[in-house]
């Protein structure tokens, strides 16, 4: 397997929807070669970091004043 | 002793179909409980396509309106949250244009660039290379990154990866294939780990 099969096949091998092969293959690429390695690493941690952390947070204050406002229009029937 | 559990999900009704329900039947209240259930989800998704507080403010008040109005035609051959989602978006894409009069704004602007479709950064990140940076910088890092993708492949990375929808449920709330889904959030991915790499790379801790 070559550097571009492999990242042609990174989503799937991240997403777990590789077959039992396949995955064999790619584990075998792995063993060879640490660019590839790095690349499924960070790529994981990138989703994982925007996963865990809050960047647009909604602050109480708004979300309850925003609730309220849905909320009023909802009970007059829009 | 053991029991049996059913599994998960599938066969048993979705919650909100419960809840979609009772609001049909006049139940006001039980509307008050999904637009809670959603509410930072939708302000969210509304913030990373406008990328403008106040339109994602009148975003999640619009889309929450217009899916309370629209809920006879809610199907529920999807879940309300993807249906919920979906009205997010549009009204999302509507607030952009009406800022940017004249352009065209959709899903597919700027997504034919290849810029990080092959990988160039190979340094390995230092370990939780997070932690290297206070909250609000990280913050800072997380939100200038993601800025700076085109509209086509953040809209998709933020609803697969960060959202948490299926490549299907992704495709059919933005009308793409699955393909183009799939394409896009390679290409997502491996932009944002190009530019994260920047701050992460291990040979780069201490420096910010």
């Amino acid at each position: 397997m070559t550097c571009s099969q492999f990242l042609a096949l990174l989503d799937d091998l991240i997403d777990d929807s590789v077959t039992p092969e396949l995955r064999a293959g790619l584990q075998q690429h792995l063993r060879g070669c640490e660019h590839c390695e790095v690349i499924l690493n960070t790529t994981r941690k990138t989703i994982e970091i925007y996963r865990s952390h809050e960047i647009y947070d909604l602050p109480a204050g708004l979300r309850e004043r925003l609730h309220a406002a849905i909320m009023a229009r909802c009970k007059k029937g829009c | 002793m053991a029991t049996i559990q059913p599994i998960a999900g599938e066969l048993e009704p979705h919650p909100d179909v419960a809840l979609v329900d009772r609001v049909r039947g006049g139940d006001v209240s039980a509307y008050d409980e999904l637009v809670r259930k959603y509410d930072r989800q939708i302000f969210r998704i509304a913030q990373h396509i406008t990328q403008n507080r106040e339109d994602a403010e009148d975003v999640m008040q619009d889309a929450f309106l217009k899916a309370y109005e629209k809920l006879d035609q809610f199907q529920g051959n999807s879940k309300f949250y993807t249906w919920l989602v979906r009205i997010a978006v549009n009204e999302s894409l509507m607030r952009l244009r009406k800022r940017r009069t004249g352009r065209m704004v959709s899903i597919d602007e700027d997504v034919e660039t290849e810029e990080g479709s092959v990988p160039r950064d190979l340094a390995d990140w230092a370990p939780d290379p997070e932690q290297n940076y206070n909250q609000a910088e990280l913050a800072e890092i997380l939100r200038k990154t993601i800025q700076g993708l085109p509209q086509g492949f953040r809209i998709v990375f933020v609803l697969r990866d960060v959202e948490g929808l299926s490549t299907e449920e992704t495709a059919e709330t933005l009308g793409l294939s699955i393909p183009a889904v799939k394409s896009r959030l390679l290409r997502a991915r491996l932009q944002l780990r190009e530019r994260l790499s920047r701050y992460f790379r291990r040979n780069k801790v201490g420096e910010k």
